[in-house]
């Protein structure tokens, strides 16, 4: 049994200093998560899917979650029984915008009774051109929590592929449907799961030359969205910390482009360095122990790397020119980065303290904004001369591009490193919105935003 | 010791004066220059220390200076700008000021940050190489956030890719 916590955070009244005047009402970050499993006969989970054809033809019935008593729940106004159907329509849509499967949701479904999740009345699900059928379950415990309970079932061997359950609290409802998508999705192709993460990017209104940009966050699938700042000032370039608990991020809020550290928790930030200098592109490390920041002084821009809880920051680039972002290897060894020392902009490989710089890319184009997949197999990167986004291989080679619109940049990717994220931005009218691209760059989607959205970086698996 | 703080009694008694000699004319119609444009400002006008009057006495065209795809040199016709700037802000020495430098759009938006620094900071140092202190000189880049000119096209981009000197109120 497997218990994650993210602690409750204490709304905390403080006087605003100058620097957080762009800062909106503190938002309270979840509850706790609790995986459970609800019976004991755990073993004959080593089945393998029938079906070996694509993925994308494989069909997946989700009927509603039953409930063994529909009751009051803060989750639903309508009680645990219209939850239940709810659950199962965000796990289908989580199926199906990412292309790789062919869900049948809750209201195409008839809806099974609450004794028939443990025991799927075959009969009723054949014929409906699924192989896959989920289970699932919702009940109101006493303390005011739910339990979500979710199966996967193969329907030609009429067996249990896997299931888990998981006790949530009534506002991260939605979290118990992305874990039974993740679920669903990890056993039939072998991934790590990626639905449970959430997004941090910037919400963008108003005409081209008078752009209010406004740091935003959201779940994966766009729900839960919450504006951070007000848009008094430019926000750009956001980053979650791998905990979640805090958000990097350039701010003008004193007039001058800054990176500021905001506690979530607190609603509170602090400027990554104590520096009159312009300070860019903040990155964390995987281990959230550190947080790469550029800073250009007197024009020219270099690389450094400083504690996240505060301290001594060091230079990790010396090169002439432009040296910016920095992308961390996933165990924290590498640093990818970008540079325009040898006249354009090209990506570069160092060692974590800053050693041992060498360039990877020399495809022709130039390359900006690279990004290390957190499986460490490809580097995403911008083709700043086409404005489209590949991927390649840590040492430079494999470059596939995977997208082709009139300006795409800053790819970011989903915490399993197989879909890319990135935003789009239209000629002429310079309006921009987040779009997702699998590694085939044949599935590709926008991603729904209340308004324009620009600078995404998606988070890891949620804590 | 003595002599030293008499001297240095004098030499602030001195600067108060100059501050105080110095307020004065501004009270006044700007002396025409002789690289200003013919725009007279009448008592009305725009004072010293406003936006209004550093573009009436140095021209509009001359306040922004313009760079290539990438670039950041500042050549010969970014230079006689610069050097009318720098009469203008020779003749107002009170007067800080700040260069912000901007990018076009087709440029990712962290590189555009720093190449905006980069820009603002070529038009600063010449600034400086002709005289002007740089503790006077603030600099702000703007990346591709503020262009001036909104279409998508080579025109708009050579436009956009500049460093404008503003005067702070």
């Amino acid at each position: 049994m497997k218990q994650l916590f993210i602690f409750a955070t204490a709304l905390v009244a403080a006087p605003l200093a100058a620097q957080n005047e762009d800062l909106g009402q503190p938002i309270q970050e979840g509850g706790e998560v609790e995986t459970v499993m609800e019976a004991e006969d755990g073993e004959g989970l080593t089945f393998t899917i029938t079906d070996e054809t694509a993925l994308e033809d494989l069909g997946i019935a989700i009927p509603g979650f039953a409930t063994d008593a529909d009751v009051a729940t803060p989750a639903n106004q309508n009680g645990t029984a219209a939850l239940g159907k709810e659950l199962a329509r965000v796990i289908t849509a989580d199926l199906r915008n990412n292309g790789l499967f062919k869900p049948t949701g809750p209201d195409a479904l008839p809806q099974p009774s609450f004794p028939e999740i443990n025991a799927p009345n075959w009969p009723t699900w054949s014929n409906r051109g699924a192989e896959m059928l989920v289970h699932g379950y919702v009940r109101a415990r006493s303390d005011n929590r739910l339990t979500v309970g979710c199966y996967l079932y193969d329907m030609a061997l009429q067996q249990q592929l896997v299931r888990e359950g998981w006790i949530v609290e009534p506002a991260d409802w939605r979290r118990a449907a992305h874990k039974c998508a993740d679920l669903v999705y990890s056993r039939l192709t072998g991934e790590s799961p990626f639905f449970d993460s959430r997004i941090a990017y910037i919400a963008e209104t108003g005409p081209k030359d008078n752009r209010t940009k406004r740091l935003a966050i959201m779940d994966s699938d766009g729900a839960n969205h919450r504006f951070i700042t007000t848009g008094r000032s430019t926000a750009l370039t956001p980053r979650y910390s791998p905990d979640y608990k805090k958000l990097s991020y350039l701010s003008y809020v004193d007039g001058n482009p800054r990176i500021y550290v905001y506690d979530i928790g607190t609603g509170r930030q602090t400027l990554v360095t104590q520096s009159d200098n312009p300070t860019f592109a903040p990155r964390w490390s995987p281990d959230g122990r550190y947080i790469l920041y550029s800073m250009a002084v007197n024009g020219n821009t270099d690389i450094y790397r400083v504690p996240s809880t505060g301290g001594t920051p060091q230079r990790l680039t010396d090169a002439p020119g432009i040296d910016i972002g920095g992308s961390y290897s996933p165990d924290g060894s590498r640093i990818v980065f970008e540079s325009d020392r040898s006249g354009g902009q090209q990506c570069y490989v160092m060692n974590s303290d800053g050693s041992n710089p060498r360039r990877i890319s020399f495809f022709g184009g130039r390359c900006a904004t690279p990004e290390w997949s957190p499986r460490g197999d490809q580097i995403a990167f911008t083709n700043s001369s086409s404005f489209n986004v590949g991927v390649m291989t840590p040492s430079g080679g494999s470059v596939r591009i995977l997208t082709r619109g009139w300006q795409d940049e800053a790819p970011t990717w989903a915490p399993n490193g197989r879909i890319i994220q990135f935003f789009r931005t239209e000629r002429n009218s310079g309006k921009a919105g987040l779009w997702q691209v699998d590694l085939t760059g044949e599935n590709e989607r926008r991603l729904p935003t209340p308004v324009d959205g620009s600078d995404p970086a998606w988070g890891p698996i949620l804590p | 010791m003595n002599t030293r703080v008499a001297t240095g009694l004098m030499l602030a008694s001195t600067i108060a004066l100059a501050a105080c000699q110095k307020k004065a004319p501004e009270e006044l119609p700007p002396p025409p220059t002789q690289t200003a444009t013919p725009t007279p400002s009448a008592p009305t006008g725009p004072t010293v220390g406003s936006q209004q009057h550093f573009t009436d006495a140095v021209g509009v065209a001359n306040t922004v200076v313009y760079f290539d795809t990438d670039q950041y040199n500042i050549d010969a016709e970014d230079s006689a700008k610069l050097q009318v700037q720098g009469q203008y802000f020779s003749q107002y020495p009170q007067l800080n000021f700040t260069v912000e430098g901007h990018a076009d759009e087709r440029g990712t938006r962290e590189y555009n940050l720093a190449l905006g620094e980069r820009r603002a900071n070529a038009a600063k140092n010449y600034l400086v190489s002709i005289g002007i202190p740089a503790n006077r000189i603030r600099t702000v880049s703007y990346g591709k956030e503020r262009p001036v000119a909104l279409g998508s096209n080579e025109s708009a981009w050579a436009q956009n890719r500049r460093a404008a000197t503003v005067v702070i109120n």
